[in-house]
């Protein structure tokens, strides 16, 4: 006879010494692990509270200017350098990591318009009172003072700076768009198309002869800086804040509208926008890409900052705090990790991108747990508790109830549309989309 | 030098070794045990392309888990435990003194009696199956690690204990006394009495679930949810005393065997039995429910003991008729049936499966035997009995590797603590205890039944009533409000039936589909002849 009873060897099962990690055999046999689903289930609901308890996304304000600031600049190599201008016609420099001011610059006698970093980001250029100063990156040694390499003075009014990332080119916007070259006295070319003000101007990170404008007169112009002339002109129903370019898609740009939504134009087919997004009570003022090209983030004059996919309506984060009032420039840093905006108060903010991200080196076994409790939200995230977690925001109440109004008025618009439709003549009142409904023109 | 026919039949094989392969993936019957099911059959009826890609992506991933899982195997290092007895030997012949002899000097340490003086008893095996936990009729409660004979804790709690269970860590028991149930930690200290359940006969612990189901004398079934503990429900079941009781592993219903032959399956969601099954010409004496929540067998008190298909409520499967009536059964999670008559103890194995003709082992105790119960993960049966405990031996009756992240026998203190707060986190809610418990994990289609119920409801609508007052005009003017009043009603159900029967005429357009069909064709000149 033969007879065999398990025994398991406690040297097989257990840890030598306290300092090894413990022995963890597995047995995948689905019957040894029940009600999988439903624990699934509980694990997903668990990460998606889990999110929500964790998304604190201020990290910090920069505090130092004295009037509202103007223009902010991201320094393209040096993902701590930032600079901005304001009213008064100060210009500061911020090291992100300790949020302190390394250098501020009395730039200009009125409001600073605009800033922009060289291609490698070894000079700054900064526009105000009709004049383009040329600056040199570098902090100025102790008792050396703190003087423009050049200067221009221009004779048109100046209402914004880009500067091209392939070239030694920059352009303004303000009566008219000039090319500049660094070093030069004159405009190499002048761009007009109307008679109308430039008040924002933004090249294409991509097609880098591409310059997107926003006029006054509620147009958005394209000018090629080869052929010195305007392409395309797209005329929206109110006036169009600021552009901004997808640093991924170069045919792609989502404009930043007074009538609350914001639009992504497909640069090759503008005759119907490729997405309405809606969320903002009020003007929008600001928007910027992520470096991925995958969502943007938007300020508005609501006091709140949203952070939109490129290819959805709705936006998936909206901040807010008390103390920030209306907002007047966005920035996502290059990275692709925190948020910058600047508000009226005075103030810059400093945002985390994904509110619940945690911040720095991460040990391997709380990145894999963070990559499994990603890919169970977007497992669950149809089921009506998890989605109803996970797209719940708190909002200050001025915001819930006036987004609760125009909710209201669109509706109320929808059905009047469709009783006027109903009781007039068949084809007399056609169905125009929400993507054509706000194109005015396009020439 | 390749001829087009050369070609053709190249190309044959080549498509005939690929059916094959596939073929062989689909019906690997290793790959089949880890199949989460068939996936998706027609990928093509999928329109959108992108969500096709998608949803194959996603089918891919997981044949590839299920593969993984499979692979796996390899690394399980046990294997489970056998008799090969010698020629014109038989296994039943076998007493637990040759057993004990024949193996190993541990595993013979695991055959032991305990003569106690309290009886009759009821004890409980942790989930790890590493602690003991008995009661006495006569007061006595004890808890040990019974591998090591470590007494935890020894107490007499001066009062009849119907039956003990422990919780869901080896730190916590409860133990079902006279009149109430009282929780105990491992040091023998009252940590609670919950009045709420009295007159208890039989508990059991859904260890997902954090709940503490228990039935009583008066033929109340509650479940306790030990977590934040309060009662989560209680009905009457009204069938009078409920002293058989199992819980189902797979998906935490609660099965009871009445008087009358018949067991029913209770959620906490559901006021009334979710199934019942007439087993019995008699009362039920005792459930077994295999490790993986298949089968169920009973055994009756005219000696019968039947199995049965609990997925599909069907059976018996099998059907047995033995001399005496089983008092007990137990089933362990290789499939070895056990069986208390009187004071013997009888071994199966594989019964649920096959019919087999007599028992796989033996065992004869000196008095009743009034509980059984396999131990998690040893090839060991406990036996309680009027005059104490006895643990023998069952080679291949245990499953021979665990998974440390769900249960582990070699448990530390600082690995026990982290498991129960994981598991805690992890808590199921109880409204999730149906009888299918994968539906959450599949895709929510409403079926052909619900469709037509819902069309049905269409037929059938009610006129809704109106609240209408008309504007008062002129004092004293009532009878011509009452008129307006009436007037407004009847038109809004005279518009409310209008809609309806439009509605009803396209739902019966649509169920019959050919008469629509004719109707889209273009007029002709005929048609002025036809019947109308």
């Amino acid at each position: 006879m033969k007879v065999k009873v398990l025994t398991r060897n406690p040297d097989d099962y257990l840890r030598e010494t306290k300092r090894d990690i413990h022995k963890v055999p597995r047995n995948f046999d689905p019957d040894h692990h029940p009600f999988e689903g439903a624990r699934e289930y509980v694990r997903a609901l668990n990460a998606v509270k889990l999110e929500k308890i964790y998304a604190k996304p201020f990290v910090g304000s920069l505090d130092g200017h004295s009037e509202g600031i103007s223009a902010i600049a991201k320094h393209p190599k040096s993902l701590s350098v930032v600079a901005s201008g304001s009213h008064d016609g100060e210009v500061r420099f911020w090291d992100l990591p300790t949020r302190k001011c390394f250098r501020n610059i009395q730039a200009h006698d009125d409001s600073v318009k605009g800033i922009a970093y060289t291609k490698l980001g070894e000079r700054f250029i900064t526009i105000g009172d009709k004049t383009i100063k040329i600056w040199n990156s570098k902090v100025p040694e102790y008792g050396e003072t703190d003087m423009p390499q050049f200067s221009i003075v221009s004779k048109a009014l100046l209402t914004g700076l880009t500067y091209s990332p392939r070239y030694e080119k920059f352009a303004t916007c303000g009566e008219k768009c000039q090319l500049w070259e660094e070093e030069r006295n004159e405009p190499i070319t002048t761009f007009t198309w109307g008679v109308d003000t430039v008040h924002y101007i933004a090249f294409n990170p991509i097609e880098t002869y591409l310059i997107g404008a926003c006029a006054d007169d509620r147009s958005i112009t394209f000018y090629d800086t080869r052929d010195s002339g305007p392409i395309r002109k797209l005329v929206l129903a109110l006036r169009t804040n600021q552009i901004s370019w997808n640093p991924m898609e170069a045919f792609h740009y989502t404009v930043a509208n007074e009538d609350y939504n914001l639009y992504t134009f497909d640069m090759r087919r503008m005759s119907s926008a490729v997405k309405v997004h809606k969320g903002h009570i009020s003007a929008v003022i600001s928007v910027d890409y992520s470096p991925t090209g995958l969502e943007f983030v938007s300020g508005s004059y609501d006091r709140t900052l949203r952070i939109f996919p490129a290819d959805k309506m709705n936006s998936r984060e909206v901040y807010h705090t008390k103390r920030m009032q209306r907002i007047s420039n966005v920035s996502w840093s290059l990275d692709n990790k925190y948020i910058l905006s600047t508000s009226d108060e005075m103030n810059i903010r400093l945002w985390k991108a994904r509110a619940s991200e945690k911040l720095g080196v991460l040990p391997p076994r709380e990145r894999a747990s963070l990559a499994y409790n990603e890919a169970l939200k977007k497992k669950y995230q149809a089921f009506p508790e998890v989605r109803k977690i996970a797209h719940f925001r708190h909002v200050p109440k001025y915001i819930y109830s006036a987004s609760q109004q125009i909710r209201m008025m669109r509706t109320k618009e929808k059905r009047k549309e469709s009783n006027r439709r109903q009781h007039s003549k068949p084809g007399t009142v056609p169905f125009v989309s929400e993507a054509r409904k706000h194109i005015v023109k396009e020439e | 030098m390749d001829s087009p026919a050369q070609e053709e039949s190249l190309s044959k094989q080549r498509k005939e070794r690929k059916n094959k392969m596939k073929n062989k993936k689909q019906f690997d019957p290793k790959l089949l045990k880890y199949s989460r099911g068939p996936g998706i059959k027609n990928p093509k009826r999928i329109s959108n392309i992108f969500d096709r890609a998608k949803v194959l992506r996603k089918e891919k991933n997981i044949h590839w888990a299920e593969e993984q899982a499979a692979r796996a195997e390899v690394l399980l290092t046990e294997e489970v435990g056998y008799i090969v007895p010698d020629k014109g030997e038989k296994t039943n012949n076998l007493t637990q003194k040759n057993i004990s002899k024949a193996v190993d000097i541990t595993s013979a340490t695991k055959y032991f009696e305990l003569d106690l003086k309290f009886g009759p008893y009821r004890f409980d095996y942790t989930r790890n199956g590493r602690h003991l936990l008995i009661g006495g009729k006569k007061g006595h409660v004890a808890a040990m690690d019974w591998v090591t004979k470590r007494l935890l804790c020894e107490i007499n709690v001066m009062e009849e204990v119907c039956d003990v269970q422990w919780l869901h860590v080896e730190t916590m028991f409860a133990a079902a006394q006279k009149k109430w149930v009282y929780i105990y930690d491992n040091q023998g200290v009252e940590l609670h009495c919950i009045k709420k359940l009295y007159n208890i006969l039989r508990m059991t612990f859904l260890p997902y679930h954090f709940l503490l189901a228990t039935s009583n004398e008066d033929g109340w079934l509650s479940w306790l949810d030990i977590s934040i503990g309060e009662l989560v429900s209680q009905y009457n079941t009204r069938e009078g005393r409920l002293s058989v009781m199992e819980y189902n592993p797979y998906n935490g219903v609660i099965c009871l065997g009445h008087s009358k032959g018949v067991v029913t399956m209770w959620s906490p969601n559901v006021q009334k039995p979710l199934a019942s099954m007439l087993c019995h010409p008699t009362g039920v004496q005792a459930i077994a429910i295999d490790s993986t929540g298949k089968y169920m067998s009973t055994s009756s008190a005219n000696s019968q003991i039947k199995v049965w298909d609990l997925r599909n409520l069907t059976g018996p499967l099998k059907y047995y008729q033995l001399k005496n009536a089983p008092t007990d059964l137990s089933f362990s999670q290789r499939g070895c049936l056990a069986a208390a008559i009187e004071n013997t103890v009888q071994i199966y194995k594989n019964c649920h499966i096959e019919s087999v003709n007599e028992p796989y082992l033996v065992h004869k105790t000196r008095t009743f035997v009034h509980g059984i119960n396999f131990c998690p993960y040893e090839d060991v049966l406990g036996i309680s009995t009027t005059s104490g405990f006895s643990s023998i031996l069952v080679p291949g009756s245990g499953e021979p590797n665990f998974d440390a992240l769900e249960v582990n026998p070699f448990q530390t203190k600082s690995q026990r603590r982290e498991a129960e707060v994981k598991s805690l986190l992890e808590k199921v809610q109880p409204e999730m205890i149906v009888l299918d418990p994968s539906i959450i994990s599949e895709v929510d289609v409403p079926t052909l039944r619900d469709k037509i119920e819902a069309k049905e409801k269409l037929l059938y609508l009610k006129v809704p009533k109106i609240d209408f007052t008309p504007r008062k005009k002129k004092r004293g003017n009532t009878a011509r409000a009452a008129r307006v009043k009436k007037i407004v009603k009847e038109n809004n159900k005279k518009e409310f039936i209008k809609g309806i029967k439009e509605v009803q005429k396209n739902l019966v357009n649509v169920t019959k589909g050919g008469n629509n069909k004719k109707k889209t064709q273009a007029p002709s000149v005929l048609d002025r002849f036809r019947k109308k």
